[in-house]
């Protein structure tokens, strides 16, 4: 096997395209859309902005709204620029167009890798100056004064030594036929009136009463819903189908049947649920009707005992392992893990003679176009993507699966369908979380602080699959992220073993850095109760060339009141996490019980993610990364037997409920730095956190997810 | 067969099997898509709607166990004074984030603000723990119930 001698992650990788491909992206993303301009009623002077001559100021969004606040504080980056009350813009949706709307640091249309402030912060700026400016140099053309002589404001352009005012609404045809501007100036940091203050969302008032639209939500006429069930064995094709009963429910229509699936096509749901109980299905298994989970962590032990490809390898940790210096080791597990978005897979599907109409939420409209397109024989021209509101995203929408098979049902029946799965399906159908094994070692000076560090892994390498364009040096950047640590090492050692399961894997809420933070934080941790060192004095330590990482470590725990007397089965545990260009430590206080029954009473996180665009938006991001981190650590398990999934639905893969929300307190760093994401690092930074306060209280280490409470009854040996 | 049920007060016929569960007729049926299915079994509390001012889960209702009760959905819920008091308040501490499972939350809230003028965090929990929301609001919930709650008191006093 080759071996490759790399320093990458997904970091490095975006600051690389930032700054090659990044600026070809940009110069396209900003270029005058003519189709938008040809109406001529309103001034469209890039894929963004549109101003009619009643003054309304329409914005479209590259990026899709799953809850994240993209739809305010991407509003937010235009507003500052182009001098708009923000409350009175209206947003939409972009359609499918990779070339207009694809990621800058990506090149395609995706919403994810907690990247889209990343992506928009100067982008973004810039499409609202360009059209400041242009609206500016059209009042002042009218007037027939200096453009120096005019500030923008609120809507409007005012000539400031005579107070004369014209609205943009006024001004948007005379700015439509001006030349866009090459050169744009941005506003400093200083002068921002809007971006750092907690501007309200612009989503809730629709999310109160019932309107907000969903893919589920989609209206086409003529439609029919269709229940669908897809072979429940990795792998597995339909054999055979007696659809007799099923066609006697009321309202049942039509029987389809795909390859791998059955679709059963009624007036509403509820017949085609009922329909689809009613089918006598046969399934040919395939070739994984054997395969497990337990087989997986066999099959895993035996790859790590091959060799990876060597990610990263700074000094010699090799040479130091075999020098007889005092080391420590310890292999940990993290298991497949479902998304269990709230709004389940769904997709309306139309196929005519012109093409396809798709009516669905999904964080990447391009994939979904050129997928559909692919799978039905035709030009991605022809297929239509009207995407909506998405009720949970987490990175399973980054899939187009459940998009693709909707098209092949309805072009099958030959009328719209809207295909809804059932939450049984979404949770035995999904791209999971891969399943890992971690192999990690430290060689120790005589004081028990680390000189090498070495981290092993093996497990599956889903960019390969889903962009292999992404990966370096034939690494998945993605699971490498964040698995060499922060902290000072003179040696460092990172291999990654990709392998498959027949289990198809995806990107789920932190991808590489939420498992990777959790092993590191959590062995570091180990390290420290070796060494009889305070967990958060061991980590200061070794933060000398991390000052970013250092203070919010710091702020977390001066915060939490690090160090405080706890009460017997009770303990206060730390993590850092770095990654996607932020930064977070949290403190973590919990309970366990006689029983082992752990109860997580407070979280204290500190978080420096740059310029914060939106604080209250960010607190939101962090809470809810905090809920979806700890879901995962307390009960995330997904078992396979048999070939297929065991767990179906809230009752055997629960969700936290808000009787079990600890207190929470998110202290936001007020930094210049340009922005970082904060989509995932609430995610990866907590169960370390937690599982390091479950040690302080028990003394007991969790080194596989998700915490069970057999293990710390009283009594119990680990 | 068909069956007549009142939904925001307003009498809709539905010509379905009895066993259909109130959640398709809504949205399939009648279209009004403001009530969201989450799990089809009475897990999540996605579905919630009023049952004669009860919280009930839709997606396991029966349509034919309705009869003459009277449904009311987070498309009406506003109608009431508490229900207005909820949507107002979830407005004014940005409760949602993807808002999926908001619908349902309101729902609840309502229900227990209209039967609890007062509730204790207790109370909150016991009322909201059959709602569940993946993106994590639940703070902000909390926080919203409380002010409904403490504007209710201020329009009494």
């Amino acid at each position: 096997m080759d071996h490759f001698n790399v320093d990458t992650s997904r970091r490095n990788f975006l600051k690389v395209s930032a700054g090659t491909a990044g600026s070809m992206v940009l110069s396209f993303w900003l270029a005058p859309v003519q189709a938008a301009v040809a109406s001529s009623t309103s001034f469209s002077p890039n894929a963004f902005i549109r101003i009619d001559r009643k003054g309304i100021v329409t914005m479209v969004m590259p990026f899709v709204e799953m809850g994240q606040g993209t739809y305010t504080a991407i509003p937010m980056l235009i507003a500052e620029e182009l001098e708009v009350d923000i409350g009175k813009v209206k947003l939409e949706h972009a359609p499918a167009n990779e070339k207009l709307y694809g990621h800058p640091l990506f090149g395609v249309q995706l919403t994810g890798a907690s990247s889209s402030m990343r992506g928009a912060w100067l982008p973004m700026r810039k499409a609202g100056a360009t059209a400041r400016m242009m609206l500016v140099a059209a009042a002042a053309d009218s007037w027939k004064v200096s453009a120096d002589s005019c500030k923008a404001a609120h809507g409007e352009v005012v000539h400031v030594p005579s107070g004369r005012k014209l609205s943009y609404g006024t001004l948007a045809s005379r700015a439509a036929s001006l030349p866009v501007p090459q050169e744009v100036k941005l506003k400093p940091n200083a002068a921002f009136k809007l971006i750092g203050t907690s501007a309200k969302r612009l989503d809730i008032a629709d999310k109160v009463n019932g309107s907000a639209k969903f893919g589920i939500d989609a209206q086409v006429p003529g439609m029919k819903i269709a229940a669908v069930a897809a072979c429940p064995v990795f792998g597995g094709k339909l054999a055979a189908v007696d659809a007799s009963q099923a066609m006697k429910v009321k309202g049942v229509r039509k029987v389809v049947k795909l390859d791998d699936a059955v679709a059963v096509i009624a007036d509403h749901n509820g017949a085609a649920r009922k329909g689809l109980a009613a089918l006598a299905i046969t399934w040919d298994d395939g070739p994984n009707a054997e395969f497990s989970t337990a087989l997986w962590e066999r099959q895993l032990e035996e790859a790590a005992a091959k060799k990876g490809l060597v990610a990263v390898n700074e000094g010699n940790f090799t040479q130091l392992a075999g020098s007889g210096a005092k080391t420590m080791q310890a292999v940990y597990f993290a298991p497949f893990l479902a998304h269990a978005t709230m709004e389940p897979m769904n997709c309306t599907a139309h196929v005519h003679k012109d093409g396809v109409e798709i009516w669905t939420g999904t964080q990447a409209p391009g994939r979904a176009q050129g997928f559909v397109a692919k799978a039905l024989g035709l030009d991605p021209a022809k297929v239509r993507i009207n995407n909506f509101l998405l009720g949970g995203g987490f990175g399973r929408r980054l899939e187009v699966d459940y998009i693709v098979q909707a098209a092949l049902i309805a072009q099958k029946a030959g009328i719209p369908v809207k295909v809804i799965w059932s939450r049984e399906e979404d949770m035995q159908h999904d791209y999971y979380r891969p399943f890992y094994r971690d192999e990690l070692a430290a060689v120790l000076d005589s004081k028990g602080t680390p000189l090498g560090f070495s981290h092993r892994f093996v497990g599956s390498a889903v960019e390969a699959r889903y962009a292999p364009a992404w990966m370096a040096n034939g690494i998945d950047t993605d699971a490498i992220d964040a698995a060499q640590s922060p902290y000072d090492f003179l040696h460092r050692y990172v291999e990654f073993g990709a392998f498959e399961s027949p289990v198809p894997t995806g990107f789920w809420r932190g991808v590489g850095p939420t498992h990777n933070t959790f092993v590191i934080e959590s062995f570091i941790d180990e390290l420290a109760a070796s060494a009889n060192a305070d967990p958060l004095a061991y980590r200061r330590a070794m933060l000398h060339k991390n000052p970013r990482a250092l203070a919010v470590l710091n702020m977390a725990a001066e915060k939490a009141g690090w160090g405080k007397k706890m009460d017997p089965g009770s303990g206060m545990g730390i993590s850092l996490a770095t990654a996607w260009e932020s930064f977070a430590a949290s403190v973590v206080e919990c309970t366990v019980d006689k029983d082992g029954q752990v109860v997580v009473k407070r979280v204290t996180t500190a978080v420096d993610c740059g310029q914060p665009i939106n604080p209250k938006g960010i607190v939101a991001q962090m809470e809810g990364g905090h809920i979806f981190g700890l879901t995962a650590a307390l009960y995330g398990k997904l078992t396979v037997e048999k070939g297929r999934v065991i767990q179906s639905n809230f009752h055997d893969y629960p969700m936290l409920r808000i009787n079990e929300v600890p207190a929470m307190e998110i202290h936001v760093v007020n930094s210049l730095e340009s922005p970082g994401g904060t989509g995932e690092i609430g995610t990866a930074v907590i169960a370390p956190a937690l599982t390091n306060a479950v040690f302080a209280a028990t003394g007991k280490r969790v080194r596989r997810l998700p915490l069970e409470a057999e293990i710390f009854k009283q009594g119990a040996t680990s | 067969m068909s069956y007549a049920i009142s939904v925001n007060g307003k009498s809709h016929s539905v010509d379905v099997d009895g066993d259909t569960p109130l959640l398709w007729v809504l949205r399939d049926v009648l279209q009004m898509t403001g009530t969201k299915f989450g799990c089809g079994m009475a897990l999540c509390g996605a579905c919630t709607v009023h049952l004669d001012g009860q919280p009930i889960r839709s997606c396991s209702t029966p349509v034919e166990s309705i009869g003459k009760g009277r449904i009311t959905t987070i498309e009406a819920v506003g109608a009431s004074p508490v229900g207005k008091r909820v949507q107002q308040a979830w407005v004014a501490h940005e409760v949602p984030q993807c808002g999926y499972c908001q619908s349902g939350q309101i729902m609840s809230a309502t229900a227990l603000l209209a039967s609890n003028a007062n509730p204790s965090d207790s109370d909150i929990e016991q009322a909201m723990a059959g709602n569940i929301c993946r993106c994590g609001t639940y703070t902000r919930i909390r926080a919203a119930i409380k002010t409904a709650a403490s504007e209710g008191a201020n329009l009494k006093g």
